[in-house]
């Protein structure tokens, strides 16, 4: 006699899955990859190569040999934390770099907390900022590495431009004058930015990527739109009051990494809250923090620590921002 | 532009496959086992024995407390035995078994085609009728229909809703009779009104069935203007009650209460067609409207089907079980029940028999929560499924109905959705059980 099936209802499930998720976070990341390869040729591929190799090795020896469970390097997260760290360098990071990056990121701050979904704070970035302040010299000299595609780049113009103003201000330029002085045009820095670290060259890259997330139903607008929009209200309340000290809010979101902090590292499932409202006040701590790390802090730049500190605060989001409860408060009328 | 309710949802595809199928009398079977325990509540009581002989139509149990039921033979024939048998998930219950004879109806059942419009009962009268004719609500949950009809003291109803929405994928038997018996729901849904003493009514259906909006929508304009035909989203659980009753009033029945809390009584189509039948036509609840359906069959079928009638042979009339068919459910695949007898028999409340293959319900291994708030973004009560899973793994009873793991609907977005494969609403639906036991068990206030 044929034997037939029994489990408890729904008997239909969705097609997506954790592999196919993580998938689409790479193929979003793409499109800045490719602009990366076509500014800084082989070291991009470099850094990538490396990224997702030694992540992927650190992930599988821990999970094999020192935590004993189910393989797990088969879902892409171990790729996609090597990917985005590689993304968050400078271009003339050392191989080396980028290996002692993801030993921390997989087996500091993924592994000892039991792997994915259960680590407090975005890997790739516990990698990235472990490297920022262990080797500070290295992670923010941005000397653009000669390519093969594109020829004839002035090496030493290979500052941030966050770097360049805070620099200026601090000889006591304005901003009219810096401006002038670094030749800053906005076409640039939407289509190839004068430095930064290998991800964040094309900010139109990096937001086709978000445009593929959004479409694919992968992350929600929620995280990144409120980000970027307190980092717009925070910096144009300052710009007003002074412009000659403070950059324009359209500057301060195209340099920095806002847009790859807030498309592809704030986002992250495993770090970040769960209900919607709760999205909103993670992305507007972020953005306010960014700033005020930038305005007030030593770091030209801030995004990576603003995402690390509102990780902290994500847990006790998730117990006080409940989604809308249907039912809760009735309107009836 | 159709309205829909305000939180989460899924957008499976609706495979309404058997649409094109119309109804068709199911063949006589040899034998029929009818179940004591077809509705919500106590067990019906046997008024038959061994060796009586009963026509179509004529009571074999009634109804044994305030939530319960009578139940009609769907046959003619012999009793041959009131005995203990399994019903579908193997619960053994008292079935009265019919060893059948012919087809002989009792006499007082109108078996005309033609459609009686007029209503002569009054609201008292029509609850009554309904009562004994054993009708129950056959949108899933089978509760007696006579008891929604009659709002406790101090709570009136102001709006009547019928749900066609048939929001669940496969399922066609609501559509069916939708295009094909319009008229007659109208006039179920009249009799509706004129018991719970409401001016105003709605009719519910999913935007994926136009043409039976478009066919409600001309009949009830020109014969029934009180009765308001809304279109609705297609979008899973739009047919559920809360959900549908928020689309269509903008009203949300709070935490453990029921509809009428909220001046609302929701119907489904089905029922209305047996109140129909029951009040204009003197004709029990003995048979239903059943989807026979799935992507491994070669013909879809839509059947009026009698109660009583086991698997094994509805099997047997579409010419057996096809090969790659690995899971019977008795209802539609996100809340219906997997079948575990094939000699178990259907009830008043069988909606559709859907066939599945490996691929189409098999379910993936389950991994790490990646904590994608999917399945909070997908719950339509606004609950957060991963933390209930969790906290009932724990049996963190308190926590859980702090996080009001008892206005869990099942409806299975949850789990459907969930990429890591977690058995969200298998783990939920346990720990529900037990806190709504818990807060039933408590004094009133």
């Amino acid at each position: 006699m044929k034997k037939l099936l029994v489990s408890p209802a729904p008997h239909l499930h969705g097609k997506e899955s954790t592999r196919g998720l993580m998938r689409d976070v790479i193929i979003a990341l793409s499109p800045s990859l490719l602009v990366s390869i076509y500014f800084f040729g082989f070291s991009a591929i470099k850094l990538a190569l490396v990224g997702i190799i030694s992540c992927v090795v650190v992930e599988y020896v821990i999970q094999r040999y020192v935590i004993k469970s189910t393989k797990t390097i088969n879902d892409y997260s171990a790729a996609l934390t090597g990917l985005l760290l590689a993304l968050n360098l400078p271009p003339n990071s050392p191989w080396w770099l980028i290996l002692i990056g993801s030993i921390v990121a997989i087996g500091v701050a993924k592994m000892t907390f039991g792997g994915l979904g259960q680590n407090l704070f975005n890997p790739a970035l516990v990698g990235r900022v472990f490297l920022l302040v262990s080797f500070p010299v290295i992670m923010t000299d941005w000397t653009i590495p000669v390519s093969w595609f594109r020829e004839g780049i002035d090496a030493s113009s290979g500052a941030t431009a966050l770097s360049i103003v805070k620099e200026g201000l601090a000889k006591g330029l304005n901003m009219d004058q810096i401006f002038q002085a670094n030749d800053f045009s906005y076409m640039e820095m939407l289509f190839s930015k004068i430095g930064g670290s290998v991800g964040e060259v094309s900010a139109l890259a990096l937001i086709a990527g978000f445009v593929y997330l959004l479409i694919r139903r992968v992350i929600k607008p929620h995280i990144p739109l409120s980000i970027i929009g307190s980092v717009i209200v925070i910096t144009g309340i300052f710009w007003l009051v002074d412009p000659q000290q403070y950059a324009d809010p359209i500057f301060s979101v195209l340099t920095g990494g806002i847009l790859i902090g807030s498309i592809f590292m704030a986002t992250d499932y495993v770090t970040s809250p769960m209900s919607k409202q709760g999205m909103i006040l993670y992305g507007v701590g972020i953005g306010f923090l960014t700033i005020m790390i930038r305005y007030f802090g030593s770091y030209p730049e801030g995004i990576s620590f603003a995402i690390l500190i509102m990780n902290a605060c994500v847990p006790l989001i998730n117990k006080f921002m409940l989604p809308k409860r249907f039912g809760k408060e009735v309107k009836n009328g | 532009m159709s309205k829909t309710f305000s939180l989460g949802g899924i957008h499976p595809h609706d495979n309404k496959i058997s649409a094109a199928a119309s109804i068709e009398n199911f063949p006589l079977v040899d034998t029929a086992y009818i179940s004591m325990s077809q509705h919500l509540g106590a067990p019906a009581e046997p008024v038959v024995a061994k060796g009586d002989i009963v026509k179509v139509g004529q009571l074999i149990a009634k109804s044994s407390g305030f939530i319960s039921a009578n139940i009609h033979s769907s046959v003619s024939g012999v009793v041959s035995s009131v005995e203990l048998l399994p019903d579908l998930s193997g619960t053994m219950v008292q079935h009265v078994v019919i060893k059948v004879d012919g087809d002989v109806w009792m006499e007082n059942i109108d078996r005309s085609e033609e459609i009686v419009g007029e209503i002569k009962l009054s609201g008292p009268e029509i609850i009554a009728k309904i009562a004994e004719c054993g009708i129950v609500g056959l949108g899933g949950a089978a509760f007696p229909t006579n008891i929604k009809l009659s709002p406790p003291p101090g709570k009136k109803a102001e709006y009547l809703i019928i749900n066609g929405a048939e929001c669940e994928p496969y399922l066609t038997s609501d559509y069916r009779i939708m295009v094909e018996s319009p008229e007659q729901i109208l006039i179920g849904t009249k009799i509706m009104m004129r018991a719970l003493n409401v001016k105003n009514a709605y009719f519910g259906v999913e935007d994926n069935k136009p043409k039976a909006i478009k066919l409600l929508k001309k009949i009830a304009g020109k014969n029934y203007p009180e009765i308001k035909i809304v279109p609705l989203t297609k979008r899973y659980p739009q047919g559920g009650e809360k959900q549908m009753i928020e689309a269509i009033t903008g009203r949300q029945v709070p935490s453990m209460g029921l509809p009428i809390d909220v001046g609302v009584v929701v119907q489904n189509v089905g029922t209305a067609l047996a109140v129909y039948e029951a009040v204009q036509k003197n004709k029990p609840l003995f048979d239903g409207i059943v989807t026979i359906t799935g992507n491994c069959m070669t013909e879809q079928r839509n059947f009026r089907l009698r109660v009583g009638t086991t698997f094994d042979t509805m099997m047997y009339a579409i010419g057996g079980l096809p090969k790659d068919a690995v899971k019977l459910i008795s209802g539609g695949p996100m809340m219906g029940k997997a079948v575990c007898r094939m000699d178990a028999a259907s009830v008043k409340s069988t909606s559709a028999l859907l066939l599945l293959t490996e691929a189409e319900t098999k379910r993936g291994v389950e991994s790490n929560c990646i904590r994608c708030a999917k399945c909070v973004d997908a719950c339509p009560m606004g609950l957060e499924p991963y933390l209930l899973n969790r906290l009932s793994r724990a049996d963190r009873i308190e926590d859980l109905e702090e996080h009001m793991v008892h206005d869990c609907i099942e409806c299975g977005c949850c789990l459907y959705t969930c990429p890591s494969n977690i058995p969200l609403l298998d783990t939920i639906r346990l720990s529900k059980a037990q806190v709504i036991k818990i807060i039933r068990s408590r004094p009133k206030k």
